[in-house]
């Protein structure tokens, strides 16, 4: 049953893919070359985009992209330079800035979220700063962090690190404020010393709720990051993908953006597949 | 009665009034005593304070006024002299069975060595009978598997005392049989002092030496406790067969009925909180002429009364 409805499901995604593909193909098909008029010089014309020189249409089709793709996984990790490197270079440096940005939140956010969870004053304490900072698009702290931190590398982790936080500092404390009473009554009536509580009755109990906080600060830490680089520059999937605009080469625009969407995915089935790992069932 | 074990002395349990209204006294002057071994159920209506009692002696909640005196030592607070039975089980879902007893068990030993302490919780999953379920998670056992881990989590700490809060409230008529008979023997064997909440008369005559029976509340309190005349060695199939057993269950339901309500309009000459009167039905002469030993008789004229929760 669910198998057939495995296969029934891939076969409809196929087909959405191929006629994708097909209009894809089909918007971009370059059209026949406007033949240049009478007179005018074959460097003229060339340079109108007009005559028998005319390469391409300026939007790359499927066909070309796929040549793209090839040519840049066949040498993901060359280096020529500042401004000519590998994909993998350059995922490699924006997952790094992610994973710091990330863990550094998780090393601040879960602590202070076990806090919030278990004292009703520090929640109400802390909660109109949650409030106000949460909002904040972490974008708008960069000119703070360049102008503190002076390193545009550590800045762009800094506003990974701001907006990781928020999701799985809230997600922590809701899911150790609703850590069943029972549970804690039990820990209770056997004594359990404070560190065996809160780490083998509220971090399990709670940690279902702790990874999907991770889970959702992991997105927006890859969505971020994106925009970050195109800020700062120097290196990663961002700047690479602004570099590229800049050379005009739409090929390596949508290339990138396609090992973007696969890189977030991939990071979330990560997550997915850790959640199911802490998952309990009553 | 110097030598008992468990003191409970003018409990009460006051609310605060809510907008200047008169304080909700739930239970005042509440004094009884269990000597070690005994087996008490307290039987009354919702609201009478009986599982804030057990709350008390369980140390989850405070009395506002009154002591409690176990083994010489003034009660306060949670402690693994006195463990409990929840209601609702309370096993921890991402544990197995395994887990959840050792957990409970390293609590009370934590120098034990890990195979010492997987010894120790095995005894305990033989005893009710889960040989086998070591490695299943709460949530692929029954409500009457979940409840015998949770009662075996509770002997394997070898409490001076066990609190059970209507433990098998939850389940259905068959499994709760099975379990009581289960409980009968884990506690003829281990001479276990046991504290119980139970809404169930006929469960209450099975297991219990003396059945404490509380008013309606608010100002609950305790107007008698009944001694089970019958002999120890009770068991599900033939207890009902004693003459005392619907004497005693008469006394019972009659109080559940009528008495609990009339109590506090119709205080019985000579009631002294301090001392609540002990009686024994089962020694009382029928009033109706029933012939004693008749009790196919009985049994016809005696429809299981349910009792409302």
């Amino acid at each position: 049953m669910t198998k057939s409805l495995w296969m029934r499901s891939s076969a409809v995604s196929l087909l959405i893919l191929v006629v994708l593909l097909f209009f894809w193909h089909a918007a971009t098909v370059p059209g026949p070359a406007a033949s240049a008029p009478a007179g005018m010089s074959d460097e003229y014309a060339a340079m109108m985009g007009m005559g028998a020189a005319t390469p391409k249409a300026g939007m790359p089709g499927p066909a070309d992209i796929a040549v793209t793709v090839w040519e840049k996984l066949s040498d993901p990790f060359y280096d020529n330079g500042p401004n000519d490197k590998g994909i993998g270079i350059q995922l490699g440096f924006s997952l790094a800035r992610v994973l710091a940005g990330f863990f550094l939140a998780a090393l601040v956010a879960i602590p202070l979220g076990f806090v919030i969870g278990m004292s009703p004053v520090m929640r109400g304490a802390l909660d109109p700063f949650i409030q106000v900072m949460k909002p904040i698009s972490p974008l708008a702290w960069m000119p703070l962090a360049l102008y503190t931190i002076k390193d545009s590398s550590l800045s762009a982790i800094f506003v990974i690190f701001i907006c990781s936080l928020w999701p799985m500092l809230i997600n922590t404390a809701h899911g150790v404020a609703s850590v069943k009473r029972e549970w804690l009554n039990v820990a209770l009536t056997l004594e359990v010393t404070p560190l065996r509580k809160a780490f083998q009755v509220i971090l399990p109990a709670a940690a279902p709720t702790i990874l999907t906080g991770m889970r959702i600060s992991m997105g927006i830490a890859w969505l971020v990051i994106v925009a970050a680089e195109m800020l700062v520059g120097g290196t990663g999937i961002g700047y690479f993908v602004w570099n590229e605009w800049n050379n005009l080469s739409l090929n390596n625009v949508i290339f990138a953006i396609l090992s973007i969407g696969v890189v977030g995915m991939a990071l979330d089935l990560m997550f997915g597949w850790v959640s199911r790992l802490v998952a309990y069932r009553e | 009665m110097d030598n008992a074990f468990l003191k409970i002395e003018s409990l009460a349990k006051v609310f605060p009034s809510m907008r200047g209204g008169e304080p909700l006294t739930v239970f005042e002057n509440i004094h009884f005593q269990l000597a070690k071994g005994e087996f008490v159920c307290i039987i009354g209506h919702s609201g009478c304070g009986k599982s804030t009692i057990l709350n008390v002696l369980a140390g989850l909640d405070e009395a506002s006024g009154g002591t409690v005196i176990m083994d010489s030592r003034e009660v306060s607070g949670p402690s693994l002299d006195r463990g409990v039975v929840f209601q609702s089980h309370a096993l921890m879902p991402w544990l197995t069975v395994m887990q959840n007893i050792v957990f409970a068990v390293k609590s009370r030993w934590p120098d034990w060595s890990r195979d010492k302490l997987k010894a120790h919780a095995q005894k305990y999953i033989d005893l009710v009978h889960l040989t086998g379920a070591e490695d299943k998670k709460p949530a692929e056992l029954s409500g009457g598997m979940k409840q015998r881990v949770g009662i075996a989590r509770a002997f394997a700490i070898q409490p001076k005392m066990l609190l059970m809060d209507e433990p098998f409230g939850a389940l259905d008529a068959l499994t709760r049989g099975v379990i009581q008979d289960e409980l009968v023997n884990i506690c003829a064997e281990t001479h276990q002092t046991v504290f119980m909440i139970t809404h169930d008369v006929d469960e209450a005559i099975l297991l219990a030496d003396k059945i404490v029976l509380m008013t309606n509340g608010p100002h609950a309190k305790i107007a008698e406790i009944v001694v089970n005349t019958l002999p120890r060695d009770r068991s599900r199939h033939d207890v009902h067969k004693h003459p005392h057993y619907y004497r005693i269950r008469n006394h019972l339901v009659d109080f559940l009925v009528t008495r609990s309500k009339e109590f506090a309009s119709n205080v019985p000459a000579g009631y002294n909180p301090l001392h609540p009167p002990q009686v024994r039905p089962g020694l009382e002469p029928d009033v109706d002429s029933v012939p004693e030993g008749d009790t196919r008789v009985r049994h016809l004229h005696q429809p299981a009364m349910p009792v409302a929760a």
